[in-house]
């Protein structure tokens, strides 16, 4: 199963575990305390925010803390500019066939 | 945009959708032609130096175009898009997926809507993508960037060719 950083913010579940250790790291427990749904669906989102390799991950005596990683949530928006010149550099392009599409009909 | 020619694009990230729009310098009919036509399709589909090389286009319901973005060391990215739906002049929608060259779909695609209407002699199209995953998306962008392509570059290849024709 391949996971992309759009499959980890697809859920509202998920967005809100993100928005929740975005401000400090937190137990698992901890995250499951602010949910309704059952601690297992809550470890299954935090597999899968691990897997998007979303989350880092650090062992505190028998505790694990998970925390976000802003840098990864920052690449979306760096990876979609890029996305976006795309789009641009083609419609220059289109631009410029219609004047010449244009021209040639006058 | 070295016009000012309106250029939109926006994502909802959580739905994984694609919002663009922009505003064209000619009527509808002839912009409804570049998007639907293979031979003026083929001139701006590819961003610079890739080409779009159609293979073959089937422009009607159920109708696809199998093309390639063709590289400048000659490497092929091939590609189908499938017509669900034409309106002729105002909407057409389509799948669009990667394929191999022998036209198997690397599924699943992207679902595209594009929206076609003409003001005041400006056309402007509105194109929803749905459902593009990540690692589609870097397949176009590794396409476009791969090669050292930038937008000075392509701004510098549209002012010769503008020039050239005056």
């Amino acid at each position: 199963m391949r996971r992309d950083i759009f499959q980890a913010i697809a859920d509202p579940t998920r967005r809100a575990i993100i928005a929740l250790i975005a401000l400090h790291s937190m137990t698992p427990n901890a995250i499951a305390e602010n949910f309704k749904t059952s601690r297992q669906s809550i470890s299954k989102h935090l597999r899968i925010l691990t897997e998007c390799e979303l989350v880092n991950q650090e062992q505190r005596g028998r505790e694990i803390y998970y925390s976000l990683k802003i840098e990864k949530m920052k690449e979306i928006d760096e990876w979609l500019e890029q996305y976006r010149k795309i789009w641009e550099a083609r419609f220059n392009q289109l631009d410029e066939v219609l004047l010449t599409v244009k021209n040639k009909k006058k | 945009m070295k016009n000012n020619l309106q250029f939109n694009f926006t994502v909802d990230k959580a739905t994984k959708t694609i919002f663009i729009e922009k505003e064209f310098a000619a009527e509808l009919s002839l912009v409804w032609d570049a998007f639907t036509k293979q031979e003026i399709l083929d001139q701006w589909w590819a961003p610079q130096p890739w080409k779009s090389v159609t293979k073959y286009m089937d422009f009607k319901i159920g109708g696809r175009r199998f093309y390639a973005m063709v590289g400048p060391e000659g490497q092929e990215h091939w590609s189908i898009q499938q017509y669900s739906s034409i309106s002729p002049k105002t909407n057409f929608k389509m799948l669009n997926a990667f394929a191999d060259k022998d036209e198997n779909p690397d599924l699943p695609g992207s679902n595209w809507d594009l929206n076609f209407n003409e003001q005041n002699g400006m056309t402007k199209v509105s194109i929803t993508i749905k459902n593009d995953s990540l690692v589609r998306m870097e397949k176009m962008i590794e396409m476009g960037f791969k090669e050292g392509f930038t937008m000075t570059l392509n701004h510098l290849e549209n002012l010769l060719a503008t020039l050239s024709q005056k």
